[in-house]
């Protein structure tokens, strides 16, 4: 039973640090759906962190601080979308240019507000998440295998973490089941005929935009109000960068993506976990290999399916 | 917005064009400035005083300068082939290994004129290498460039720690560094060029490399304009179809250019290894991959730009010391803001303000025309 409650234990931390992961991947299947490629998801998430810290602990409210993450988010998200939509300007740079803007701001302004290095104070209990126990978790707890599964594995997590999940099913919704779903997938495959059926192109690119903006929110918010108690800088550490890796290794699809969200997950999970612990035939791995191993894996999964014809082949690619 | 701009005269196109961009950048950094409470025209002041105030100050923005005129090189020979190399960081990382390679081996027995081309040659191809490996997933199997050189990025970044801390650092030992180079492992400097201008160099390690970068400068404007490579890269940068219809092998242009862009990355870990700490040092690359990036694109990619764009940064690196100094809560992450403000206006919305140009160059050229018809009547 002792590898039974191992697994139950790295399955539980897996589903921990996917969260931001599904949200930044989901936020970004919305705009390169649309046309607009988005390599600012790690910029949005980190302002997002910051702008849930600094609300949060200045208001004592979690949910001033979410609000203020989803609004600081979509304002970046439009500063990308009026560089990429409006004036057609590249859309890599664009979103470099955000994710150097908010690195150096939330550094120089959570010095400038809150003098802590960089941090924002760390927040009590009523200004960030808490997690929730499902119905009866306590009372099957003893239960053989299925008690661990459901009280350990399935219950315990932030609303947030229920929330990204759930946020997988309705993003295909919204993209396969409505109107407004069929219009954003047909603007980034073919905007051309999206313009020649009368309609606005550019209206429909920025509400994918706004899309983004909103899920980037929840992904920041859960770093600092869930994940840690706080927004400490520099806190993303390349989560952006490998969510839209994932996004790419998924082929834009969303049940794809929560699974490679899962799997990139899981390897940071195991990553940590095997710090410190020799392995069997290998011996003792180095720490920085382990600290390497996400984004070796990264850009060895990453690739192999973005040469394949199902990409979505939006005029408005650049590079 | 599709319909072409008009042409502008080269002084606008290359030079009013680029300062309005770089002005509104900088107007506001300036308004980030006023949010954290302090005053940006003392700032301001801060900046130059710090940048140019002794000769001193000089060599030290010169010395950073150099730094950026490699990575900005680097990020615009990738820029020509149509390849956005975001990695220098990680590219010049590892080009320190090179460096630090040819230092420990020679630096005892040799004078400096014998170590320095072999840290030249080690710098570019331990910087080369590791661009190569995204250049070729990028070639072969079609992996997008910016995410697999950021992936190298932190994973130069670990691997670096490893070395430092395991292999490269001294016995007995406990800082994450090699040990002090001797003579043959320290870089002249260049105090007689600034001292023709009446100006003492003091301790600041302005060195032999700047004459190494502004030979790169011209290497790559020779290599871009002047052969066929260059060519063939620019052909495939401006229109990917048209090189692949006139027989251009893209997967062989990607890996070439990317190891030239990894190479000149590289050449970077010269200037602060051999030329200022004598040592290989633990993130002694501080941002300058990145910098490369803002750099390139304010300098349009030509290395006639690049040099004034590296100075414009070697200016806010050293006079952003000075304003960290003065002013404490106005640190060195103010110039990552800039930075990145410097690549939204002068790159993403590089287009944002040609229309009002153009629009005001036309009115005055309908004006001289008017002017000259009612002169012939």
């Amino acid at each position: 039973m002792d590898f039974f409650h191992v697994l139950v234990v790295l399955l539980e931390s897996t589903i921990r640090v996917s969260v931001p992961l599904v949200f930044a991947a989901l936020a970004g299947l919305f705009t390169e759906r649309a046309g607009v490629f988005d390599i600012g998801l790690e910029g949005k998430m980190l302002g997002a962190a910051f702008a849930a810290g600094a609300v949060a602990a200045v208001t004592q409210s979690v949910w001033m601080g979410l609000l203020a993450a989803i609004l600081i988010s979509i304002v970046l998200s439009l500063v990308h979308g009026y560089a990429s939509i409006t004036q057609r300007g590249n859309q890599i740079v664009s979103g470099v240019a955000i994710n150097f803007i908010v690195a150096g701001s939330t550094v120089i302004l959570g010095e400038a507000w809150f003098r802590q290095g960089g941090r924002t104070p760390a927040l009590g209990e009523g200004a960030r998440f808490q997690t929730i126990n499902l119905p009866g978790a306590d009372a099957i707890r003893d239960v053989p295998i299925l008690g661990p599964i459901y009280s350990d594995l399935l219950s315990g997590h932030f609303l947030l973490t229920y929330l990204a999940f759930a946020m997988v099913p309705a993003t295909w919704w919204i993209l396969y089941r409505t109107r407004f779903g069929l219009r954003l997938r047909a603007v980034g495959e073919n905007p051309g005929a999206v313009d020649t059926a009368g309609i606005s192109v550019i209206w429909l690119r920025y509400r994918a935009v706004i899309c983004c903006g909103i899920l980037c929110g929840f992904a920041g918010a859960y770093l600092s109000l869930a994940m840690t108690a706080g927004f400490v800088k520099g806190m993303t550490a390349g989560k952006g960068y490998i969510a839209l890796a994932a996004l790419i290794f998924a082929k834009w699809r969303p049940k794809n993506v929560m699974f490679a969200c899962l799997l990139f997950g899981f390897l940071d999970a195991l990553a940590i976990r095997l710090q410190g612990t020799p392995l069997p035939f290998v011996g003792q791995v180095p720490v920085q290999l382990m600290q390497a191993l996400p984004y070796i894996l990264t850009v060895i999964c990453s690739p192999a399916s973005s040469a394949r014809p199902s990409r979505p082949r939006p005029a408005a690619y650049l590079m | 917005m599709s319909t072409p701009y008009a042409k502008l005269p080269g002084w606008v196109e290359y030079g009013l064009v680029p300062l309005v961009n770089l002005a509104v950048a900088f107007l506001v950094a300036g308004l980030v400035v006023l949010l954290v409470g302090e005053n940006p025209f003392e700032a301001a002041y801060h900046l130059i005083n710090g940048a140019f105030g002794r000769g001193e100050y000089i060599g030290f923005t010169l010395y950073y300068a150099t730094t950026f005129i490699f990575t900005g090189l680097a990020v615009a020979v990738a820029f020509h082939a149509g390849l956005f190399n975001i990695g220098g960081e990680g590219q010049a990382y590892v080009g320190g290994i090179g460096v630090a390679l040819a230092c420990l081996w020679l630096d005892q027995v040799m004078p400096w004129y014998v170590v320095f081309p072999l840290a030249i040659l080690g710098s570019a191809f331990f910087g080369a290498l590791w661009a190569f490996l995204p250049g070729w997933l990028q070639a072969k199997r079609g992996s997008h460039i910016v995410i697999t050189t950021i992936m190298f990025n932190f994973i130069a970044s670990s691997l670096m720690v490893y070395l430092l801390t395991r292999v490269l650092k001294p016995l007995g030992s406990m800082a994450p560094q090699t040990r002090t180079f001797a003579e043959g492992g320290q870089l002249p400097k260049l105090d007689w060029l600034l001292s023709i201008f009446g100006l003492n160099v003091g301790t600041a390690p302005f060195n032999i490399s700047f004459l190494l970068a502004l030979a790169a400068a011209f290497g790559v404007w020779l290599l871009i304009w002047r052969t066929k490579l260059g060519y063939e890269m620019r052909t495939m940068g401006h229109s990917p179809s048209a090189a692949r219809y006139a027989g251009i092998r893209e997967s062989r242009i990607t890996v070439i250019a990317m190891m030239i862009s990894g190479g000149l990355a590289g050449m970077m870990a010269l200037n602060p290894i051999m030329g200022e700490q004598f040592r290989m040092q633990l993130d002694f690359v501080q941002g300058a991959g990145f910098v490369g990036i803002a750099v390139a694109l304010m300098g349009r990619s030509h290395p006639g730009g690049i040099i004034p764009a590296a100075i414009l940064f070697g200016v806010l690196y050293q006079g952003g010391a000075e304003i960290a100094f003065e002013m404490p809560s106005i640190s060195r992450d103010m110039i990552v803001i800039i930075q990145g403000l410097v690549i939204l206006f002068a790159g993403a919305l590089e287009n944002m303000f040609r229309p009002a140009i153009t629009r005001a160059f036309a009115v005055r050229g309908q004006r001289a025309a008017a002017v000259v018809q009612t002169k012939g009547a």
